[in-house]
């Protein structure tokens, strides 16, 4: 029989084994030892992937004074998901084994010298360089990110929420597209759903738009010709981006808060408190407003390095012709300003859409509202997701949620990226 | 007539720029004013934000003190400086790497990988949370510091790459190339010729990853449970969340003192960080 027939038999039968065939003992040896890793982990895999379909059957019950524990549903579904991908694992390697042994037999067949040893290594290490230097980042965000995005969405397809359905008390189960149609239909999730969706967007747009134009603003005043001490009113203005947020967002809610000293001095020049955080209206302005003072900034120093950029024969050419300077500004400066912080200002959008910390740390979510559920006025669509998860553990309608919001983003950043420089320059991304 | 346009022209500018000042100092108040009222708050004497005015009757470094000796402040700082050094260590040394293998190689795969790393970006870790805690869970890593960091580290490579990637993309590649040919390696390459030109941008990342962790209170919340594990952001918070009006002064002075280091540290870095975004992010 040919050598490399033998081989493909080799290997296929036994991992490793069509390494043997050709002497390549080390090598062959590896791939055993993973094999027999593999026969060994194989009830597991089963077990768990069995798991993943049940997701239990034993709930957790009690006898006298003693808690009997059951299946917990949610580890299952990880343990699960950890199995398929372990799986998948064992099948890439094996593939491999045959694929490296095959092509050892056929270099052999033609009489080429073969890298064996350290030279094999180093050039292993050649050829792979990439991949070595990506493996912790691959690994961290296959585990870290992807992995966590996964559960969430399988969350999302069950019932996964209190009170009736928490492990390790209680069993979850698979429910298909029900939390779905419960956010459409249900009138309760239905009616929060979209008043929250509604704010969310005119949050992020008027957030965005606002910080843009506040930063425009800053950046044009402070470059303006003939303003003395250019670069003191700049870090003067950059100090909102300076001050972190978390602590900047606390302070402005304690000095509008109605104890505060803003209304403690409306107070003392006799004049009524303003309900800055608990009137419902207001709070929506108030948070936009807050928000407006600390994102400018960076659009400031972003604006500030692209106008440096714009080329000043443009203007010298422009005032030949008799451009006034609002007509240099709208026709000159604001399009190319527009083109080079497109990018930037749809990723600002994208961001201000899930800015948690922006609401949650003014308001809460507050002020109160009762007819939306599990949320108030001022929430956006991950401030309820949080109040979701952490206060009401309704996880399943959580990862609905995070799903939705997840697909609006991704499909803005796609959009986006499809139409940035350098996609369009192949050899860049 | 030239020259009563050019006095005319004169006015114009000087009523213009008046009012530009103008507008310049107002912003400049409006800035000021909240940072001001804090810092002077927590000179103030007694405790609650009731009392508090903006100019405080009667200064005092007591609430300084208190923070020392009766509070549990500086075992949060102790806790989040070792969770931001370590954060930083380690988000800059994977993000470079991925970001200059990126930027550099050519291998099968790269582009689905990018784009999946673009989609990945948009994703709030903190959406997942849920998971996250199931899976540290599962690694025994609930209340532990490690656990955080290694959330952190991990879930800031997406995004952070993506921006490094964008400031390589900058340095000609001509360079590496006359390397590689001079006989160096990759890992020279990138420690010789890379890293050096991308100073501002490995500034810029080491000082997010290591400020980062001074304000996140979502995963510290959700990860560290016992009371000398806890991070400034999630004490800082509780203060103002709970009895507020009671902390208020406490507040403002640990404030201060999370604040201040991290402004000094922004001063001194400003300009490295202002080339980096504008390089790393126009050029992604």
């Amino acid at each position: 029989m040919k050598r490399k027939q033998l081989t493909t038999i080799f290997s296929i039968v036994v991992m490793g084994g069509g390494h043997f065939v050709n002497k390549f003992f080390l090598k062959g040896l590896f791939f055993f030892f993973i094999g027999l890793t593999f026969i060994y982990n194989l009830p597991g895999i089963l077990q768990n992937t069995a798991g993943l379909i049940s997701l239990g059957d034993t709930p957790q019950t009690v006898k006298g004074f003693d808690i009997i524990q059951g299946d917990h549903s949610i580890l299952m579904m990880f343990d699960g998901v950890i199995s398929v991908i372990l799986f998948i694992f064992y099948a890439l390697v094996y593939f491999y084994s045959i694929k490296d042994a095959r092509r050892i037999a056929e270099q052999i067949e033609k009489g080429e010298t073969i890298l064996r040893g350290k030279d094999y290594l180093i050039h292993f290490y050649e050829e792979n360089f990439p991949k070595i230097m990506l493996t912790p980042a691959i690994l961290g965000t296959i585990f870290f990110t992807a992995l966590p995005i996964l559960i969430t969405i399988m969350i999302a397809f069950t019932n996964y929420s209190a009170p009736n359905h928490l492990p390790p008390k209680s069993l979850v189960d698979w429910v298909g597209f029900q939390n779905f149609i419960n956010i459409i239909k249900l009138k309760s999730w239905a009616g929060t759903f979209g008043r929250l969706a509604g704010w969310t967007v005119i949050w992020a747009v008027a957030t965005t738009f606002l910080n843009y134009a506040g930063g425009l603003v800053l950046a044009l005043l402070t470059a303006k010709k003939g303003i003395k001490f250019k670069g003191f009113w700049r870090s003067i203005f950059v100090l909102p981006y300076a001050v972190p947020a978390f602590i900047s967002l606390l302070v402005f809610r304690l000095m509008f808060s109605g104890v505060g000293p803003v209304n403690n001095m409306l107070a003392s020049f006799g004049l009524e408190k303003i309900p800055f955080f608990t009137d419902p209206l207001l709070a929506k302005i108030m948070v936009i407003l807050i928000n407006t003072w600390a994102g400018a900034p960076y659009f400031m120093i972003l604006i500030s390095g692209s106008l440096t950029n714009i080329s000043s024969s443009l203007y010298e050419a422009a005032e030949i012709d008799g451009a006034t300077r609002y007509e240099q500004f709208r026709h000159i400066t604001l399009p190319l300003l527009l083109f080079q912080t497109a990018p930037v200002l749809i990723l600002s959008f994208a961001y201000n859409f899930n800015n948690f910390g922006a609401i949650y740390l003014l308001t809460d979510g507050n002020p109160v509202n009762s007819s939306l559920k599990y949320a108030g006025e001022t929430d956006i669509l991950v401030t309820w997701l949080y109040k979701l998860t952490l206060d009401h553990q309704q996880y399943g309608m959580a990862g609905v949620i995070s799903i939705i919001l997840f697909a609006f983003i991704a499909s803005i950043s796609l959009y986006n990226f499809t139409r940035s420089k350098s996609f369009k320059e192949e050899d860049m991304i | 007539m030239a020259n009563t346009t050019k006095v005319q022209r004169k006015l114009l500018r000087f009523i213009e720029n008046t009012i530009v000042y103008g507008i310049l100092i107002l912003i400049a108040i409006i800035v000021i004013l909240p940072v001001v009222w804090i810092v002077l708050s927590s000179f103030q004497q007694g405790t609650s934000l009731y009392s508090s005015t903006f100019i405080p009757k009667k200064l005092t470094l007591v609430h300084y003190k208190e923070l020392f000796t009766k509070t549990d402040f500086p075992i949060w700082y102790m806790n989040t400086l070792k969770i931001a050094f370590f954060n930083m260590i380690i988000g800059v040394i994977v993000t470079t790497l991925t970001a200059y293998t990126f930027s550099r190689y050519r291998f099968r795969g790269r582009k689905e990988m990018m784009i999946g790393m673009l989609i990945l970006q948009m994703f709030p870790s903190f959406l997942s949370m849920t998971a996250i805690f199931v899976l540290l869970t599962k690694l025994q890593l609930v209340d532990s510091h490690w656990g955080l960091i290694i959330v952190y580290a991990a879930g800031q490579i997406p995004y952070n790459a993506w921006l490094v990637k964008g400031y390589f993309e900058g340095i000609p590649k001509s360079l590496d190339e006359a390397a590689r040919v001079d006989g160096a390696g990759h890992l020279t390459i990138f420690w010789k010729i890379i890293m050096p030109l991308a100073r501002p941008i490995l500034v810029l990342i080491a000082l997010t990853n290591f400020t980062g962790p001074w304000f996140d209170f979502i995963f510290p919340k959700l990860i560290l449970r016992s009371r000398f594990k806890k991070t400034l952001a999630v004490g800082i918070f509780e203060w103002v969340q709970g009895r507020a009006d009671n902390n208020f002064t406490l507040f403002a002075a640990g404030s201060l003192l999370v604040a201040i280091p991290i402004l000094i540290l922004f001063v001194f870095l400003q300009k490295n960080i202002v080339e980096g975004l504008s390089q790393g992010a126009t050029k992604g």
